[in-house]
């Protein structure tokens, strides 16, 4: 269970969190949702210490993550980037099986050429694409091998920032169905960020709405389109009139 | 208001400059003390060894051969004036491995490779590169920083020494087919008045202009800015900042083998 207790963070004079709770339980799906800016990713960053938080707490099955063992803590997560932050100058294989040739739980290069090649597949990537580099591959493609990277070592906890940004419809409809089968496949507990309505729909058991820096709404997503909130209505029916500031 | 707000300016501009050294100094002391500390990603310093050393041999390589055939015509015409042409030889040698070679070499390099680390750890920063490695339970100083400063502080010396060794051929190049020099004189010349040390100080030299050349590419590509002109903004100042240090630890060098 992932854990945050008011967190706040502020970069300079920008106020980003303004005292975040939340509470994402074992092998759920949460989706976080709110406009641009308002510190989704920056939650994200601090929950995997990317960012330090200057006030509050985040605690992953009761273990404060800034006091926890780096490595032994990292290595129960996976994540799939924005914009795949595959590596360049390492072929596909070696991007996904980039945990398992390094560190305490390092194996042999030919097992780990296996796993990655496994994974590919379960991405539903061909083994061909394993010797190719992340230039040679389409937008989509380096989401898949992205989300490959992020379940090669079987993580407790997947995050998923902006999965279906900048790909098509139908695109966006694979990684949805994928990150969802994946999900509840391995019983993972997962923390997706996204602004789009389709995912939020496919991947999560439950929403939370961030605006202003604090969770505005939470709550199953059978709850989501019948919620009197107004922030949480006009955000997810797309309307420029409401609550929320648009600028024109 | 008006007598007080340049020297504001200058206050501002001093202290933001020690900030800068302070920061470039601690970050290359965390690179030091990892230097030691494994993990050891060989791979990466192999491929550092490969793309900083070998790769910039002929940048280097080019620039030597010039600098030693101008250096040469440079002395003899100035020699000519007190009839001393024959010093040609021995001064193009001790020039080449005590000064241009390590300092242009170091330039050199500095240009290249400064600017192509920075611009690919900004690009890799930008990208989120940087953040995906430290997920993956990987630290980026150890892995982009700790091989390509290992590899510029031991491969730049063997860059210099090449150099020197080019470098002195375009000096004998020219002095045999431009200044009538007697081929084995020459060469003869150059052997017997150049001592170990003349080459020993170049090398430290590049190995200093080495290590300064990675870390300054290392730090600018870490700290660069968001998008397109935020990395071009980290290259620029990559470049502009090795090649100040290392025309300033040339100088600090040089004096310090000068006086021992």
């Amino acid at each position: 269970m992932i854990d945050l207790r008011d967190v706040h963070k502020a970069f300079g004079t920008n106020q980003v969190l303004r005292g975040i709770d939340l509470t994402i339980p074992t092998g759920e799906s949460m989706v976080i949702i709110g406009g641009s800016g308002t510190g989704k990713s920056v939650l994200l960053k601090c929950i995997l210490g990317l960012v330090h938080p200057d006030r509050g707490t985040i605690t992953l099955d009761g273990e404060d993550v800034a006091t926890a063992a780096r490595d032994a803590f990292l290595a129960r997560f996976g994540m799939l980037f924005q914009g795949g932050a595959l590596f360049d100058s390492l072929p596909v294989w070696q991007n996904v099986a980039f945990r398992l040739l390094r560190g305490a739980r390092k194996l042999p290069k030919d097992q780990a050429r296996e796993v990655a090649i496994e994974k590919l597949r379960r991405v539903g990537l061909k083994p061909e694409v394993a010797d190719l580099f992340p230039a040679e591959l389409s937008g989509g493609m380096q989401k898949r091998v992205g989300l490959a990277r992020a379940i090669a070592a079987e993580p407790e906890v997947i995050f998923f920032d902006e999965p279906t940004t900048g790909l098509d419809p139908i695109m966006s409809g694979v990684i949805n169905e994928l990150i969802r089968e994946i999900v509840v496949e391995m019983g993972a507990t997962a923390m997706t960020i996204t602004h789009d309505m389709t995912s939020v729909r496919a991947i999560a058991d439950k929403v939370a709405m961030i605006h202003g820096g604090r969770v505005r709404w939470t709550g199953p997503i059978a709850e989501m389109d019948t919620t009197p909130d107004p922030y949480v209505q006009q955000f997810i029916h797309g309307r420029a009139e409401g609550p929320i500031e648009s600028v024109r | 208001m008006i007598v007080t707000a340049p020297l504001a300016a200058l206050g501002r501009f001093v202290l933001g400059a020690l900030a800068l050294a302070g920061r470039i100094a601690l970050f290359a002391a965390e690179a030091l003390s990892h230097l030691l500390r494994p993990p050891f990603y060989t791979r990466e310093f192999l491929h550092a060894c490969l793309q900083i050393g070998w790769l910039s041999l002929p940048v280097v390589g080019l620039t030597a051969v010039f600098t030693g055939g101008a250096l040469a015509l440079q002395i003899y015409s100035g020699g000519a004036r007190f009839s001393a042409e024959s010093v040609v030889p021995s001064i193009v040698a001790i020039g080449m491995t005590r000064e241009l070679g390590p300092v242009l070499g170091g330039l050199m390099v500095a240009a290249r490779v400064a600017s192509s680390i920075a611009a690919e750890i900004g690009t890799m920063k930008v990208t989120e590169q940087i953040d995906a490695l430290v997920t993956l339970s990987t630290n980026p100083m150890k892995y982009l920083t700790v091989p390509r400063v290992l590899a510029a502080t031991l491969t730049v010396p063997l860059l210099v020494g090449v150099g020197d060794v080019i470098g002195i051929m375009g000096g004998w190049i020219v002095g045999v087919s431009r200044l009538d020099f007697n081929s084995a004189t020459y060469i003869k010349n150059t052997w017997d008045f150049l001592e170990f040390w003349d080459v020993g100080s170049g090398l430290v030299k590049g190995a200093a202009f080495g290590f300064i050349v990675a870390v300054m590419g290392c730090y600018h590509g870490m700290q660069s800015g968001r998008g397109a002109q935020g990395v071009g903004r980290a290259t620029k100042s990559a470049v502009v900042g090795a090649s100040i240090l290392i025309l300033g630890a040339n100088y600090l060098l040089t004096e310090a083998f000068f006086s021992a």
